[in-house]
């Protein structure tokens, strides 16, 4: 368990920038209590400072998990978010988008967002913009990235896909022995 | 009932004409009459009984602001007529007589009704007719029947007058229904006016329901008497036949590779009859203990478990609780999942369940966030609901070492063998994500589904971490509690788990209790020593050297322990005493949690008060103790612990050697005075 370094740092932010923009700050200067980002066995967790120190104590063989992980950097460098992000993305994301029911479960395997399943969006998405997927009852299933601009969407055929997928709650179930 | 439908009914329909009558009543009291048959038939159904009256109460009702008409007349004639069948009593020339009288009062009734009634007349006089046969033929029983119509007669005058006060229209005057049972004889012979009809037809009502009861008396008795018989026969059958097979038939019945299923199970029933009744079932000559023995031989062949396993279970229970607690076992426990609270709020979760075809109830007044599902459309672990956390899959008695824990926000706790994580999230969310939670397992790859849950469930102040608990005050202590879900051999989840019935044997729980004993210490060592904290220890095993025997041996060792009540409404109590080991008064506190009892799994749960130290010097010293004495009989294990323990600590031996000599002095002089019970309990 160690502090970022600089180029981490830069991996990390610019992924949440890309779903959450300027929330960003909102994560690093919280009203309640101090945060930070740590390494540990090339996970980022993000985790008070108060309980960090008493993690300090477990030898780093034997810790597992600290707080909530954010997501892993790949032997290469690069950062990949985790859907266990997905509280803190959820919660500070400025593009959303919303499912219908019936494209729920579909997207819970792992499949992309095509537009008939879509149920409503944030005006303005950009394309290529990370957003947060949202069942109709407001509850976050995941995350992806658009793969046109709401204006565009209109103009698609309703199999068309409209989200990439990047990562789905039926992760708990499919991707358990690799997520942690 | 039917008082207020009466006064929902359609005015009164016109009279039919006369030649219809006959017909027409029979074919209304047809139904009731065989309504009364069935009834004395069949045993006596209570629904069928209800139905009945019912029937008959309402044809009353609806009929009498108009007069009675013969259909209601006739009915309970005709009923009493079936019933007097039923009895097997020969049907009196008068009864006929009195149809044929029936008849002729009808033709003239329906010359004029206004003046005089029908059927009530008939009824009266047939019922005179019928006193008459009763007390013909039931000599003994009138006197106290009388007094039955008396108190009847009181019952129905209270509600006459409700009645009265209900409807204008019947102008009777009270003195006349007042009328005991003298006058109304007197009226029986007196022809039917508008005056008397509602009091007739009271009393025919009356009559009617007296019968019944007198029947429904009569079918109980028999049906009584019935059970009783069948009762004798069976245990006849059961127990003439049966002869305990001796010790050479038994080897012979093993080596031939066991007998029938069926013969297996007869054999138990008649065991376990004789048991529970021995002094009097028993075959002369032969000793309760062959008779145990058989069973519990039967049992481990019925249910597939093994012998060993089977006797310890056996000797928890009485006869009739063992037998229950193996059928139950062989049912599975409710499938239930707790709400979280972090994430949303039982309601909204059921009503979203609900809506996804999950058929699904609250668990019960002790918790407010469990929920029990009785069937399910879908796959209860894969909706969005569970993946997005708004549940957690957990059996029932799971949740209650945390509500015996009862964390409070802000805390630091500790749960020392947490996988899957059940428990962890139900603390993480009753302390809402404030304070920190240590969740260890000491398997590895049982902390990827931890941590899988801790992160799907929402929980933030949660850290994962692998060690062997016994580690634990050596990592990090000072937690203000701490959970013990210890490992154990399972025998509360048999229902969950059936490889426990045949793989466990008395090695495994001689090893599971060891681990235990030193998992409880180091629980109890890894609280704050400062403040006051709470230890919480289950298992899910019923076995009382897995439960009772780990606390008790505790209570021994940390002399600032006691025992604290554990704040659940429910569940037997601890033992005290189990085969000859005392494990002291104070575990009555404890909680035991039975399959075939509560519908849930076989748990155990005891909380622990940990106050300060007296003295800490002495206490610690305690330690080195501890794993001389599980030395004795557990193995290599408290061996090896032993020494881990001394290059640890890292003192002088030569120093050393002579504290260790006086404490092995004053353990052996403890060991004198209550070695005894201490020996006992360690195993």
């Amino acid at each position: 368990m160690r502090p970022l370094t600089e180029d981490e740092s830069k991996a990390v932010f610019t992924k949440l920038a890309n779903y959450i923009g300027k929330n960003l700050v909102h994560l690093i200067d919280r009203p309640d209590e101090t945060y930070c980002f740590r390494l540990h066995r090339d996970r980022v967790y993000y985790v008070p400072e108060r309980a960090m120190r008493l993690a300090a104590s477990v030898a780093r063989p034997n810790l597992v998990s600290l707080g909530t992980c954010f997501g892993k950097f790949s032997k290469s460098g690069k950062f990949k978010l985790h859907i266990t992000a997905l509280d803190y993305l959820a919660q500070y994301a400025k593009y959303k988008i919303w499912i219908k029911p019936n494209g729920e479960m579909p997207f819970l395997y792992g499949n992309h967002v095509v537009k008939a399943h879509l149920g409503r969006i944030t005006e303005d998405t950009p394309e290529h913009q990370g957003v947060v997927v949202f069942s109709m009852n407001d509850t976050p299933l995941g995350f992806g990235v658009t793969a046109r601009s709401t204006v565009d969407t209109r103009k698609l055929d309703p199999t068309a896909i409209i989200v990439f997928h990047q990562a789905d709650v039926g992760e708990y179930l499919r991707d358990e022995e690799t997520l942690f | 009932m039917g008082r207020r439908a009466k006064n929902k009914q359609p005015p009164p329909e016109p009279l039919k004409p006369v030649k219809n009558a006959p017909s027409k009543s029979s074919s209304e009291s047809a139904p009731q009459g065989k309504a009364r048959t069935a009834n004395a038939q069949t045993s006596a159904k209570p629904a069928a009984k209800r139905k009945a009256m019912e029937m008959e109460e309402t044809s009353f009702d609806v009929k009498r602001p108009m007069k009675k008409s013969k259909q209601d007349v006739k009915a309970p004639v005709a009923s009493g007529k079936a019933a007097k069948a039923q009895k097997g009593q020969p049907i009196k020339d008068e009864l006929e007589s009195s149809e044929s009288e029936d008849e002729s009062d009808v033709e003239g009734d329906s010359d004029g009704w206004e003046g005089v009634a029908d059927g009530a007349d008939l009824a009266t006089s047939k019922k005179s007719l019928f006193q008459g046969s009763d007390s013909e033929e039931e000599e003994g029983l009138s006197a106290l029947e009388e007094d039955e119509e008396m108190l009847g007669d009181d019952f129905i005058q209270g509600h006459k007058i409700q009645d009265l006060d209900l409807s204008d229209s019947e102008q009777d005057d009270e003195g006349s229904e007042e009328g005991s049972e003298e006058s109304e004889d007197e009226d029986s012979d007196a022809p039917v006016t508008a005056k008397n009809m509602e009091k007739r037809s009271k009393a025919l009502e009356r009559r009617a329901r007296q019968e019944e009861q007198e029947e429904v008396d009569e079918q109980e008795m028999l049906q009584k008497q019935a059970e009783e018989a069948e009762d004798a026969m069976e245990l006849d059958e059961e127990i003439d036949g049966f002869v305990l097979p001796s010790a050479e038939e038994r080897e012979q019945e093993a080596q031939s590779g066991g007998v029938d299923l069926a013969v297996v199970q007869k054999r138990i029933r008649a065991c376990t009859r004789i048991l529970n009744r021995f002094t009097k079932l028993a075959e002369p000559g032969r000793s309760r203990s062959e008779y145990v023995a058989q069973l519990i031989a039967d049992i481990a062949y019925n249910y597939g478990y093994n012998q060993f396993l089977a006797e310890r279970l056996f000797q928890l229970f009485t006869v009739n609780e063992a037998i229950e607690f193996f059928e139950a076992n062989e049912t599975p426990r409710p499938v239930t999942i707790r709400t979280n609270t972090l994430r949303c709020r039982r309601r909204d979760l059921a009503q979203a369940l609900i809506n996804r075809g999950v058929n699904l109830e609250p668990i019960g007044k002790w918790s407010k966030e469990g929920l029990q599902v009785f069937e399910s459309s879908v796959p209860i672990g894969a909706t969005p609901e569970y993946l997005a956390g708004h549940y957690m899959l957990q059996s029932a008695s799971s949740f209650l070492p945390v509500l015996a824990l009862d964390p409070k926000p802000n805390e630091r706790v500790l749960d020392m063998a947490s996988a899957p994580g059940g428990k962890t999230t139900y603390i993480s969310a009753l302390m809402q994500n404030t304070g920190l939670v240590f969740a260890n397992d000491a398997t590895k790859a049982r902390t990827k589904s931890l941590s899988a849950n801790v992160h799907r469930l929402g929980c933030k102040n949660v850290i994962v971490c692998n060690y062997d608990g016994r580690e634990f005050p050596k990592v990090i202590g000072g937690f203000d509690r701490v959970l013990l879900d210890a490992p154990c051999s399972g025998t509360g989840v048999i229902s969950k788990d059936p490889s426990v019935k045949i793989n466990k044997s008395e090695r495994d729980f001689v090893l599971l209790s060891h681990l235990q004993k030193q998992l409880i210490l180091c629980a109890i060592d890894s609280v704050d020593p400062k403040t006051a904290a709470i230890v919480v220890y289950s298992t899910c095993s019923i076995m009382p050297e897995e439960d009772e025997a780990v606390v008790a041996y505790a209570l021994r060792k940390r002399p600032h322990v006691k025992l604290v009540p554990t704040g659940l409404e429910f569940g037997k109590e601890g033992f005290t005493n189990f085969r000859g080991k005392q494990f002291g008064e104070s575990l009555k506190l404890t909680r035991r949690f039975y399959p075939h009892v509560h519908n849930m799994d076989g748990f155990y749960v005891a909380k622990l008060h940990v106050g300060k130290r007296v003295k800490t010097k002495e206490g610690e010293r305690n330690e080195p103790e501890l794993t001389g004495i599980i030395d004795d009989e557990g193995g290599q294990k408290g061996a090896k612990k032993k020494g881990s323990a001394q290059d640890e600590i890292k003192f002088d031996d030569e120093a050393d050697q002579a504290y260790i000599e006086a404490a092995k002095r004053k353990r052996l002089k403890q060991k004198g005075s209550h070695g005894a019970t201490s020996k006992k309990v360690a195993l």
